[in-house]
């Protein structure tokens, strides 16, 4: 799903970075703001648990291959905004270190598996749980469902501007200019590798980590109910 | 360091130790063709492609050493930028996150 140099032209590649600008401030004006420092090891973390879960890739029939991306379980602990951020610095430096994403595509690679994923995720899961224990076996489903439609909806997004490449730009001699293949090709080829395959990796990977969490300590969770009473508790009484 | 944060941090280690794997998967991904693959798909490779796919030259392009075909050598370069990759965006996000962070 990393979109290589010289498949986006210009005009998606800059509007990616016109998108991305924006949205890297404002993520990174709301950690600032939230951030807490218990917080830390976790969003460290999340960066590089993202970075290496990629490096698995996965052979499916047909010669393909592909991988998990961990945007779920990432915005599910640590909330879609710092998700952004941590997901974005492990796509930045991939794009630069290992030339596995290319530079003017960075932007549109982070929209893509930096937000648009989490942020669906993280909705998914909440929508999915209801108002049920966080402990509940219910949350496991709506993690691993969450993994699973999310990374579906960022290869479907990918295959998107994939697509549109060759009605933006065609050469003076009639042939395309950047990525070749049209949306009818490009669009059933990412999502269809997405949804047989690889989202059931995500959702599995999602899954056995949230019911991990669920075990060990549901207050890392980002915006769990125990630790704010936890934090109301510690506050001396107003009153 | 609370224990679930430890029990992360062993997760990492055990990812990085057995990223190998992920060299198993032969073939090529849909869109990350490389220049001679478009080629023999298509008879041409787009111009604009051609002159973009150019512009960056990674060192550790394809998480491989340059120039080193050998099975070892993929393995250690593979291992070694799990390594880096783990250590720099997680070294990174700690240093600035304890920087930002109310405490």
């Amino acid at each position: 799903m990393h979109i290589p140099d010289g498949y986006l032209g210009p005009y998606t590649y800059i509007a990616f970075w016109v998108i991305m600008i924006p949205i890297w401030y404002y993520a990174g004006k709301r950690l600032s703001a939230e951030l807490k420092s218990r917080q830390v090891p976790l969003l460290a973390m999340a960066a590089a648990f993202s970075f290496v879960i990629m490096m698995f890739n996965l052979p499916i029939p047909g010669g393909s291959t592909g991988h998990a991306v961990g945007g779920a379980i990432i915005a599910i602990v640590i909330g879609p905004w710092a998700s952004v951020i941590a997901i974005s610095v492990a796509l930045v430096l991939q794009a630069l270190m290992f030339g596995d994403g290319g530079i003017t595509a960075i932007a549109a690679n982070c929209f893509n598996m930096a937000v648009a994923m989490p942020f669906c995720a993280y909705y998914i899961y909440k929508f999915a749980s209801g108002n049920v224990v966080i402990t509940s076996s219910r949350r496991v489903i709506a993690a691993a469902v969450a993994g699973y439609i999310s990374l579906a909806f960022a290869a479907a997004l990918t295959g998107f501007e994939f697509g549109i490449q060759p009605l933006l730009h065609i050469g003076a001699n009639g042939l395309p200019l950047y990525m070749p293949y049209p949306l009818s090709v490009a669009m059933p080829a990412m999502i269809l590798e997405h949804v047989l395959a690889f989202g059931f990796v995500e959702a599995i990977v999602t899954a056995l980590i949230f019911s991990y969490i669920q075990r060990t300590d549901t207050s890392i969770l980002f915006g769990d109910q125990s630790r704010a009473n936890r934090n109301k508790s510690n506050k001396p009484a107003t009153t | 360091m609370e224990k679930i944060v430890k029990d992360f941090a062993k997760g990492l280690v055990v990812l990085i130790i057995l990223a190998p794997l992920g060299l198993l998967a032969v073939g090529e991904t849909f869109g990350e063709w490389s220049n001679e693959e478009i080629h023999e798909k298509l008879g041409f490779v787009p111009q604009g492609l051609e002159r973009l796919s150019s512009l960056w030259g990674a060192p550790l392009a394809d998480y491989a050493f340059p120039n080193d075909e050998s099975q070892t050598g993929a393995i250690t370069a593979y291992i070694l930028s799990g390594i880096l990759g783990v250590a720099i965006c997680g070294g990174l996000l700690y240093y600035v996150g304890k920087k930002i962070a109310k405490n």
